[in-house]
This record gives structure tokens, C-alpha cells and sequence, in this order.
């Protein structure tokens, strides 16, 4: 057990250090610059005194590792400044939008891995079959799509007929029932978009499985192939299968934005785009913050996850 | 449901011409190429002709289209007729042109973009897999770093710092995706670099620029084509995604992604015509991704 332990703390530290690295990066991009961020927000037109002015109260008088240190430090204390655009903290403007966002993921991520698992299975368990064909098929096509050809592909056909709203107004005063219903063609969209690569996956991993002597073995001995894909495939193929959907989920994550931008989703990506657009670049520096603190961590639990359930690793000689 | 019956058929129809073509082919081309076109399955006989479609329509974008790409034709809004065949947008300009130059001018800076990737990205993996030491250890760990941050995101920032135009947007995304095209292409540049052939060139006092240019990309070439379908798919979704968002190619420029969000309040009335830039966008990616499956089976499935 101990191994265990020493193992997810080491992946711990690491998973924090990368962190850190990512925060410089975001950091250090508006040092790219040319000029600075007082000279670019003001334009050509600007007067030495206006420069003087916003350059003292952005604080960039100040080198850049105090600059870094400061900002560092009030993130991880959730203040992150306020906003260049309208002067209000940007806490107050993530506030809520952060809640809806990872409400939107998790019900795409409930909705898409039951989904995608499935479909691998079953399309491994009948390789080549015309079921095999279409979902495989279907599934090159929807990675191929735009996700807002899939979500006004999806609003021309259902709420067109006005069975579900295509916009979707949510205020804190919404109970969780129709929270779930309005937020099910958004949900649906990134249904589609991340079912299909998972279920590729699945498939694959479980067919480069199917190729093993044991495999063989069992299919020898006389067992139904439900019971060898589930039973003796599955849980050597989990590795690569939670590898897969943390990937997912962190891709689910970051492709919100353009979904919530179609369906004028009330979430942390419209405001990250709305700050881009406004070179905001305090709130796209918290919103990217946050997303890439996301990916890190899912990538980190899947890594502890996918050791967790191999033994080999588990007990390395 | 007329537009979907006119789709599949569309499609069918695509098909039907590419089975045609595949058999011509068979039936004239000798040798290598025969033997190439003998194995190829329809679909990617499909993709090629799509490709081909839509190379044409970019190249000849002036000839094609009815009006003139900027120039406001008539009132907004029209329905599809026999004067404007696809209708007239927001402001009134002539879809079906836009459309045509949309080819042009979407699928063209796609291409740049991947093409400026890959550029940067395979010259500098195999060079850090060429030299190794400290400069591959500094170009990984950078890499490394920037990778941990999603693509999208990480153009957002960037987007924001250098300000929202095609230049910018170019460089951009041509610098997200370099970090991938490096990873595999000094992945790729690894194997190369240990054989003995290699060795012998080093001895005879080759420069790296020659290594690189003479013995490395010849034998790197087969992966780094296939990856270059995959990345043009990801970087013309990305562009697309980001014109779409109003932060790419801007307006009066015909491009297909800003074109869906300009007319999207049709979608909400029933109407599909702001749903065939985007139809555009997705046939394209198909018929690549076709093409690079059936590569990609080339190349691993031929030791079968």
C-alpha cells in the first residue's frame, strides 16, 4: 500500500510543478509584448501621462517576478484582479459561470461515457459487422464535424419542433430539473462531439486485446464472447480505456466555449471570449488559469487511475 | 426534409463519380500507381474527389461565382431564387459567391497555417533529435510545457496579446500546432538518427542542414504526410472555430466560419442556409480524414 502512496504523491508534486510551469507561461505571454500592456490597451493616440497613469495602476512598474508573485499568490486565494474592461473583480465575474460550466461538462460526461462504452464494446465484440461499419463511420464523421455544425444541426432539429429550448437562460433561482432540461441540447452537442473518439478507443484497445493467447484460451474453453470481452478483455483494456475519457473530460472542459458561445450559455468560455474580443487580457489570463488547471489535474488522476488498475505497474519488480 | 433527400442524393452522387473514377484509373494507369489505386477503397477515392472539387472551386473562385465576393447585390435576407440560387445574406450579399470564395479564402489560410507548422515544427524536432544534448532537453521541456495548456485555450491568449487579425491568427494557431508536428517528428527522426547510414554521413563531414535536408526527411517523409492530413483537419477546425467566435478572419472577407455566425438567426426561423458553410467545412475534414485512414493503412496494413 505504501507504493501506492508514495506513488500519488510523487505524481502530486509533479502534477503541481507542471502547474507552475503553465502559470509562468500565461504569465510570461503579455511580456511578449512590444511596449507594454499599458502602451498596447492605449493605442498610438495616447498621451505619456494617460501611458503614466493606467502603467501605475496595472502596477507594471513593478519587475516582472513581483508582478508574477503578486498574481500567483491572489489566484491561489481566488482574487485574480480586476478586469481591464470594466473594472470589477474578476472572482465575481467567474463566480457563478465556473459553477455552470463544470455542471455542463459533467452532465455531457454523463451522458457521453455510458454512451461511448457501450458502443466500443458491442462494435469490438461484432468487428466488421454492419454495426461495426456504421458506428465506426458515424463516429469519423462527427470527430470531423464543427461542434457548432453538430449544435445547429441539433437546434434545427429539435427545437426547431419546440421540444427543447435552443438558448438557454439560467439563473441561480433555477431548480435542478430544469437545469437538466435546458441545458440538454448543449449537453447533447458535446455528447456527440467526445462519444465518438472514446468509442474508438474502446474499440481499439479491446480488439489489440482480443488478439492475446489467453484470449484464445478462453474462447477455447468454451465461453460466450460477452462474457470474454467483459470479463477477461475489460479489465486489461481499463488503462488505456480511463486514459481516454480523463482526456475526454478535459477536452469537454476546454470545447465548451464554442457550444456555449451557440447556445449563449451562461459559462466561464462566453466570458473568456467576450475578454478576448475586448483584449481583456486579466480575465483571459484567470479564465486560462483555470481550464489548464483542469487538464492538468484529469490528466494527473487519470495517469493515478490507469496505474491503480494494473497490477504490473502496481507491483514493478 | 427536401434539403436532406438533396444531400444524401448529393453524396450518392459523389460516390457514384468517384467508384467511376477509381475504375478508370485502374484500367489505364501501369505499375505503382495502378498498383496504389487497385487497393483503394471507395471512400478514400471519395475524399480525393472531393479534395480535388474543392481545389478547383478555390483556384477558379472569380470565374465561378456569380457576384463579386464584397459587393452587396440585393436586400437582406432573400430566399433561395433563380437570380441569387442560395439567397443573400445579412446585408445582402450573393451566398453562393461567398460561398465559392469562401473555398478561397477558409481552405487557403488553413493551408498556409499547416504548411508554416510544419515547417517549423519537423525542422526543429529533427534537429533536436539530430544535435540531442542540452538543445533537445531545452526545445522537449519547452514543448512539454506548452503542450500542457489545450490547444484552444492557449490561442485565446495568444489571440488576445497580438491582437485579432489573419496575420495573427496564422501565426498563432501555426505555432500551437508546431509543438505537435515537432513531438512526432522527433519521435519519428529518433529511429532515423541511429542508423548506421547516418553514421556514415557524420564521418564524412556532413553539416546538419545537409543530414537533415538528404538523409533524414527522405526516410521521415511517409509519417509526416499522414500527420499533415490529421493537422490540416485540426488546424482548418480551429481556424473555422475561432472565426465562427469572431476572433479569425473577419468580415467582409468571405470565410465559412464567420458566415454561419452571421446568419445564424435564419437556423431559429427553419432556414438551413447558414448551416451549408458549415456542411462545407465538415465534408472537407471527412474526405481528408478518409484519405489519411486509407494512408494510414497503407503504410502499416501492407506487412499484413
Amino acid at each position: 500500500m505504501s507504493t501506492v502512496i508514495r506513488m500519488i504523491v510523487t505524481r502530486i508534486a509533479l502534477g503541481v510543478g507542471l502547474l507552475f510551469i503553465v502559470s509562468l507561461v500565461i504569465f510570461w505571454a503579455t511580456e511578449l509584448l512590444p511596449g507594454d500592456l499599458a502602451t498596447q490597451l492605449l493605442g498610438q493616440a495616447a498621451t505619456p501621462e494617460t501611458v503614466a497613469a493606467l502603467r501605475a495602476q496595472l502596477g507594471l512598474n513593478d519587475p516582472a517576478p513581483v508582478r508574477y508573485w503578486a498574481w500567483l499568490t491572489g489566484a491561489l486565494t481566488g482574487d485574480f484582479g480586476v478586469s481591464l474592461a470594466n473594472n470589477r473583480p474578476i472572482a465575481e465575474l467567474i463566480g457563478a459561470r465556473l459553477g455552470n460550466t463544470v455542471f455542463l461538462a459533467l452532465y455531457a460526461a454523463a451522458m457521453s461515457v455510458p454512451i461511448a462504452l457501450t458502443l466500443g464494446i458491442l462494435s469490438a465484440l461484432w468487428r466488421n459487422s454492419p454495426f461495426d461499419r456504421v458506428a465506426n463511420a458515424g463516429a469519423l464523421s462527427a470527430i470531423s464535424f464543427p461542434e457548432f455544425f453538430v449544435a445547429y444541426i441539433l437546434v434545427l432539429w429539435l427545437a426547431q419542433t419546440g421540444i427543447f429550448p435552443s438558448m438557454v437562460r439560467i439563473t441561480p433561482s433555477t431548480d435542478f430539473g430544469d437545469r437538466v432540461y435546458m441545458t440538454f441540447l448543449p449537453a447533447l452537442t458535446l455528447t456527440l462531439v467526445v462519444t465518438a473518439h472514446m468509442m474508438r478507443m474502446t474499440r481499439a484497445a479491446i480488439i489489440n486485446l482480443m488478439a492475446s493467447p489467453y484470449i484464445e484460451m478462453a474462447r477455447l474453453k468454451g465461453l460466450s464472447p460477452l462474457r470474454i470481452v467483459l470479463r477477461h478483455a475489460l479489465p486489461n483494456a481499463l488503462a488505456p480505456i480511463i486514459n481516454v475519457i480523463a482526456l475526454n473530460l478535459a477536452y469537454l472542459i476546454t470545447g465548451v466555449v464554442v457550444v456555449e458561445v451557440v447556445f449563449v450559455y451562461p459559462g466561464l468560455g462566453q466570458l473568456m471570449v467576450d475578454a478576448v474580443s475586448n483584449r481583456d487580457i486579466a480575465v483571459v489570463q484567470a479564465v486560462a488559469l483555470i481550464f489548464a488547471a483542469a487538464y492538468v489535474g484529469l490528466n494527473l488522476i487519470a495517469d493515478v487511475l490507469s496505474t491503480i488498475t494494473n497490477p504490473r505497474l502496481m507491483h514493478r519488480r | 426534409m427536401g434539403v436532406a433527400i438533396t444531400v444524401i442524393l448529393g453524396l450518392a452522387g459523389l460516390f457514384a463519380i468517384a467508384a467511376a473514377g477509381r475504375f478508370a484509373a485502374r484500367s489505364t494507369l501501369r505499375g505503382a500507381a495502378r498498383r496504389a489505386v487497385n487497393d483503394m477503397p471507395l471512400t478514400a477515392a471519395f475524399g480525393i474527389l472531393v479534395i480535388v472539387i474543392y481545389a478547383v472551386v478555390a483556384l477558379t473562385a472569380p470565374v465561378l461565382a456569380p457576384f463579386p465576393e464584397r459587393e452587396i447585390v440585393g436586400t437582406q435576407f432573400e430566399a433561395w431564387g433563380a437570380e441569387h440560387w442560395l439567397g443573400t445574406d445579412r446585408i445582402g450579399r450573393d451566398m453562393l459567391s461567398r460561398l465559392i470564395y469562401g473555398a478561397r479564402n477558409t481552405v487557403g489560410i488553413a493551408f498556409a497555417t499547416t504548411a508554416l507548422a510544419f515547417v517549423v515544427g519537423s525542422i526543429l524536432g529533427i534537429w533536436a533529435a539530430l544535435t540531442g544534448g542540452w538543445l533537445d532537453q531545452i526545445l522537449s521541456r519547452f514543448v512539454d510545457a506548452l503542450m500542457a495548456i489545450p490547444a484552444l485555450i492557449f490561442s485565446l491568449l495568444l489571440l488576445t496579446i497580438f491582437g485579432t487579425s489573419v496575420l495573427s491568427l496564422i501565426l498563432v494557431i501555426a505555432a500551437v500546432d508546431a509543438t505537435r508536428v515537432f513531438r512526432l517528428a522527433r519521435a519519428v527522426a529518433q529511429g532515423i538518427v541511429v542508423m548506421d547510414y547516418i553514421e556514415a554521413a557524420k564521418l564524412r563531414g556532413e553539416r546538419s542542414w545537409f543530414l537533415i535536408r538528404r538523409e533524414i526527411l527522405p526516410n521521415a517523409v511517409a509519417p509526416l504526410v499522414a500527420e499533415f492530413g490529421l493537422r490540416f483537419c485540426f488546424v482548418f477546425l480551429a481556424i473555422s472555430s475561432l472565426s465562427f467566435l469572431g476572433l479569425g478572419i473577419k468580415p467582409p472577407t468571405a470565410d465559412w466560419g464567420s458566415m454561419v455566425r452571421e446568419n445564424a438567426t435564419l437556423i431559429t426561423f427553419g432556414d438551413v442556409t447558414p448551416l451549408l458553410p458549415a456542411g462545407c467545412i465538415a465534408l472537407l475534414t471527412v474526405a481528408v480524414n478518409f484519405v489519411v485512414d486509407w494512408q494510414l493503412y497503407r503504410a502499416s496494413g501492407l506487412k499484413e
